[in-house]
This record gives structure tokens, C-alpha cells and sequence, in this order.
């Protein structure tokens, strides 16, 4: 296969599975939370088990008429769901599913450093929505995903910092490669930190205050509608995505399975490990209410970033050590 | 030309177009927005030139932290949508001395290498830049440290209210 | 590669960032344009790293790149302080266009705080 080639096939593959996910994701959000809930859920679209209700959702929102609010900055307003989705498509162009160059879309050296920063972009396009729709809730809970992100951005990278420091290397894959399955204790408390700084990184309830539809009407999201709001209810679930991906290939040991075979069956070791982290984020939401405010600004300086730092202590001993 | 050229002068010419449109656009949250592009054409140019780590660098802490504050000062000070015509002094001075400066920056560094080709090495690993920075250049990593800590106290000693 | 092609993007960089610290009159977009120049200087640094490691073989290497690096996190705390400022500059004045400072005129007993609310978490 010529080198384009084989790219535009590897970019390809990404950008659909950008798509694809965030919709099965969804949908078992729907039914997840119905069940816990003791509902049923979507039971009518596409006959089984209402398994067409997020097709249908996108038939609904492509209808749906695309306002942009007369006070608004019309160009802002309109690039900024694009804007939204980027980071997180970008991120998982660099994520390992199996073991060798076949897995991952683009191998980097240094993968981890490369998906932190990138994400770290997803902001921008927070404040570009919140601005721009001329409107005071949209532009509090802009101000609240500003400081809110700035903040988890900290634990979040340092907890990443700690497993790198284990590891040896920033590169996804050799994360993997390095990984042993005793590093699930060494490694709890940073990946805690991680899962939970990464929830509040997608603004994923309990840390939606951006968004808190029962305080702020939706923040950044109140103007928009149709397509563009579904583009931006995808960007979250692609973040699910992502922060999952994350997890698993920091934490959780990637493609490493109990039973060898890591090199044919590894692909399926890590879907498995990637949902059942996803199933984690979903429960959560139906488990526990929205924090406040102050709550989440303290949960992050006084609970997660000294966890953190004692982390990456006790790394760096048990590394001297060995 | 090589492709590196190429590379470099299309990225060049985004790098310069969007930067003078951060300092000519009369919409203030527009100028962050551009500065966006700006930052990231450099990281580009940092790419073109090898020197990968420093790319990403540039992307978390440039574009990940500074423009954000700096969006988020913009709108905690009101910044107003759509154009305003009091964000400029009388321009010409300063035209006088950007031009002047550029000017001369540009003929004494292109006077420095004329025409010369240099073969580009490969690409930097983030191994490489780690290893000499803790080992020949240590002091000035931990004194940096110091700075930011200064730094943090010094912005939450500003930013607390005046009345305790 | 030439080397003349990021040394000229970089000066004219630089000239822009000059020409938007003297005319801005916005604090906020005075720090971009700083910004703009310490840009300028980074690119220069790259680039040198580049050509001289090439020509000179110097006794430390990739010296450039560490000198970008710490450029670049300096300039962070430089906007961590300097946003500070200005929003406390805001807080008092309601104004952040550097050239309505009165330098020289005590605030008033009293009038200090017009608290909104909304810069306590910044």
C-alpha cells in the first residue's frame, strides 16, 4: 500500500470512529440510565429496544431550524461546535488498541504529552460558544468551564505525569508495553485522579456546572440549536470516548489481557476495558448530584492535586527502589 | 526551494497575516481568537523545524493556558461584541517603529545567512531534550520553578480582595 | 532549508508585536502583543538551534530548544501576574485602557471595591 494510502485509510477510520462511538455510546446512556432509573427508555425507534432513537435524534436535529441570536458574533457562533469536536478527534488519532503499527491510526514518541496538550484545546471552543451568544447565562457558564478546566487541567496531567514517570517513556504504546498488572494498586490513586479530573475535563455530570440545565439553563449551549447542538452533545460523547481510552491504556494495561494472545485478541481486550470505563462515566451520572460551584473548585486544589503530588512521590520511590 | 521551504513560508505567511490581524482587528475577543491562530502556526513552524517537544510545549502551555486566560480576562473586563474604534492610539508612530524594527531585524538576520542550505536534522526526541536539560542545564529548571512560584503567590496576593 | 525563511517570518513578527504594544490601548490586547514578540523570539532561538548545531557543532546541543522552553514557561507566569494586574486594574477603575491610568491620584476612602461578583474564581 503506498504511504498516502495507508493514511487516508488510518484518518479515515478515526474520523468515522469519531462518529460512530459518540452514537453508541449515547444510546446506552439512554437505556443505562432508564434502567437504573426503573424506566425502559427509547423502546420504539427501529422496533428493538428503540436501538434507532439517536439516528432519529439526528433526523429530528437536522430539521430543526439553525438560529443564530441577532446580538450574537455570527462568525464565532457558528465556528465554534466545529471547533468543539477537533481536539478529541485529534487525541484519538494517537490512542493504541493493539499492539504494533497496525493499531494506532499515527504512532508518536510522544503520544501522552501530544493527547494532554491537545485536549487542553477543547476550552477554546467553550469560550468562543459562551462569548459569542450575546447571552448572560451562556457567558457565566463559559466563565465557570474557564475555570473549571484550567483547574482539573492540573491533576489531570500530573496523574498522567506519574504513570509516564513509571513507565519510562511518553509514548502511548510503550506505556502499554511497560505496563504490569501490580501497577493497578501502585498506580489506584493516580488513576482515580485521572478518571475523575477527566470527567470534569468533558463536563460530564457531577461536574457539569457549565452546562447545569437547572441553574444556568445549558450555559454555553442555551442558544444554540439543531445541528450545531447536536454537534456539540457529540463532541461530549466523544469525550467519553477519549477519557475512557485514556484510562485504559494508562491505567488499566491497554491491550493486556489475562490469557496471552495480547498480539490477535489484544484489539478486543481493550474495547472490553474502553466500555467498561464508559459504563463507569454513565453510572456516575445517575449515582451523584451536581456539585456546586465551590465544591468542585475545593475538590480539585485540596483533595485531587495533593493526591497527585503524593502520587508521583510514591512513584518516583518505588521506582528508585526497584 | 525545498519541501521544508515551502513548509515554511506558506506557515510564515499565516504566522505574519494572523498577527496583524490580532493587533489591526477593532472586535477584542477577535484578537485573542486570531492570536489562536498565530500561536498554533508557530508550533507549526516549530514542527517544520525539528523540534517536536517544543511544538507540544507551545500547544499545552501557550494555547491550552495563556490564551485562555487571556480570553477569560477579556471577558471579565466586558469585552462588548462587535467593533469598537477607541482600541487604537494614532497609529503611525507605531507603524513607524514596527516597520522599522522589522526592517531591520529581517536584513541583519537574512545579512547573517544569505543564501545558505542547511540540511535539517532528524527529528528531536523528547529523550534528547530531557536528557540536557537535567543534566547541563538543571539550575536555571529549578530557578524557573522558583520564578512560577513567585509568580502563583504574586498573581493570588493581586487577585484577593482588598479588604482582609 | 534555507534558514532565511523563519528568521524573516520571525523579524516580521517581532515588528508586528512592536507596532501592537504601542498603539493598543487595551491591556489585555497590549499582553498579546507581547506575546506576539516573545514569539518572535522563539523562533529565532528554533531556528538557530537548527543551523548552528549544523555549522558550528557547539559543546551543548539543542541549547536553542531549552532556551524556547524556558521562554516560553517565563511567559506564562509573566500572563499569570500581569492578568492579575489587570483585573485588579479593572476592579478599581472600571477601565483597562492603559493610557487613562491617572498615575498620580489616590482612590477615595471607600471607593475601592465595585465587586460584580464575577472575578472572585479568576
Amino acid at each position: 500500500m503506498p504511504i498516502w494510502l495507508d493514511l487516508v485509510v488510518r484518518v479515515l477510520i478515526v474520523i468515522v470512529a469519531a462518529f460512530v462511538l459518540p452514537l453508541i455510546i449515547g444510546q446506552t446512556e439512554h437505556k443505562v440510565m432508564a434502567h437504573m432509573q426503573g424506566r425502559l427508555g427509547p423502546m420504539y425507534a427501529g422496533a428493538y429496544h428503540g436501538w434507532a432513537q439517536l439516528v432519529a435524534d439526528g433526523a429530528k436535529f437536522v430539521q430543526k431550524e439553525d438560529i443564530t441570536p441577532r446580538a450574537a458574533d455570527k462568525p464565532v457562533f457558528k465556528l465554534a461546535p466545529v471547533i468543539s469536536m477537533l481536539p478529541y478527534m485529534i487525541v484519538l488519532l494517537v490512542i493504541p488498541i493493539g499492539p504494533g503499527n497496525g493499531w494506532v491510526a499515527q504512532r508518536l514518541d510522544i503520544g501522552l504529552f501530544f493527547a494532554l496538550a491537545v485536549l487542553g484545546l477543547g476550552v477554546i471552543a467553550v469560550l468562543m460558544a459562551s462569548w459569542a451568544s450575546a447571552n448572560k447565562f451562556a457567558l457565566l457558564g463559559g466563565l465557570r468551564a474557564a475555570a473549571q478546566l484550567l483547574g482539573y487541567e492540573l491533576p489531570f496531567v500530573l496523574a498522567a505525569a506519574s504513570v509516564a514517570m513509571a513507565a519510562g517513556t511518553l509514548s502511548l504504546s510503550g506505556i502499554v508495553e511497560a505496563w504490569r498488572p501490580w501497577w493497578l494498586l501502585w498506580q489506584l490513586p493516580a488513576m482515580l485522579v485521572f478518571f475523575i479530573a477527566g470527567l470534569a475535563e468533558i463536563r460530564r455530570p457531577p461536574f457539569d456546572m457549565p452546562v447545569a440545565d437547572s441553574e444556568l439553563v445549558f450555559g454555553y449551549l442555551v442558544e444554540y440549536t439543531g445541528l450545531r447542538f447536536a454537534f456539540f452533545m457529540l463532541a461530549e460523547y466523544v469525550g467519553i470516548v477519549v477519557i475512557a481510552a485514556l484510562t485504559t491504556v494508562l491505567f488499566l494495561g491497554g491491550w493486556k489481557g489475562p490469557f496471552g494472545l495480547d498480539a490477535e485478541l489484544g484489539w478486543l481486550w481493550t474495547i472490553i476495558k474502553v466500555v467498561a470505563v464508559a459504563f463507569v462515566v454513565l453510572w456516575l451520572r445517575v449515582a451523584y448530584p451536581r456539585l456546586r460551584v465551590d465544591q468542585l473548585q475545593r475538590l480539585c486544589w485540596l483533595v485531587l492535586v495533593p493526591v497527585a503530588l503524593a502520587q508521583l512521590i510514591l512513584t518516583a520511590a518505588v521506582k528508585l527502589a526497584l | 526551494m525545498t519541501v521544508a521551504d515551502v513548509l515554511l513560508t506558506a506557515i510564515g505567511a499565516v504566522v505574519v497575516g494572523s498577527a496583524l490581524l490580532v493587533v489591526t482587528t477593532r472586535h477584542i475577543v477577535h484578537a485573542g481568537l486570531w492570536l489562536v491562530v498565530t500561536l498554533t502556526g508557530v508550533a507549526a513552524l516549530y514542527l517544520v523545524l525539528t523540534a517536536e517537544l517544543v511544538a507540544w510545549v507551545q500547544i499545552l502551555l501557550y494555547l491550552g493556558a495563556v490564551v485562555v486566560l487571556l480570553l477569560f480576562a477579556v471577558m471579565l473586563t466586558r469585552a462588548p461584541i462587535g467593533a469598537r474604534d477607541d482600541l487604537d492610539r494614532p497609529r503611525w508612530p507605531g507603524v513607524l517603529v514596527g516597520l522599522g524594527t522589522a526592517g531591520s531585524l529581517a536584513a541583519l538576520l537574512a545579512n547573517a545567512y544569505r543564501w545558505d542550505k542547511i540540511e535539517l536534522p532528524a527529528a528531536g526526541t523528547a529523550e534528547r531534550i530531557g536528557e540536557h536539560l537535567f543534566r547541563s542545564w538543571v539550575l536555571p529548571f529549578e530557578l524557573v520553578g522558583l520564578l512560577l512560584l513567585a509568580a502563583l503567590i504574586g498573581a493570588i496576593a493581586l487577585s484577593r480582595s482588598g479588604d482582609e | 532549508m534555507h534558514p532565511v525563511f523563519p528568521f524573516v517570518v520571525a523579524a516580521l513578527l517581532f515588528g508586528v508585536g512592536a507596532y501592537g504594544v504601542l498603539v493598543r490601548r487595551n491591556a489585555v490586547l497590549l499582553l498579546m502583543s507581547a506575546e506576539l514578540m516573545l514569539n518572535a523570539v522563539n523562533i529565532v532561538l528554533i531556528t538557530a538551534d537548527v543551523t548552528i548545531q549544523r555549522t558550528l557543532k557547539p559543546a551543548l546541543p539543542a541549547t536553542g530548544q531549552i532556551f524556547a522552553l524556558f521562554v516560553i514557561v517565563v511567559a506564562a507566569a509573566e500572563i499569570g501576574v500581569g492578568l492579575a494586574i489587570i483585573l485588579r486594574l479593572y476592579r478599581l477603575r472600571r477601565a483597562v485602557a492603559v493610557d487613562e491610568i491617572p498615575l498620580a491620584d489616590p482612590l477615595p476612602a471607600g471607593a475601592v471595591l465595585a465587586d460584580d461578583g464575577l472575578d472572585e474564581r479568576s
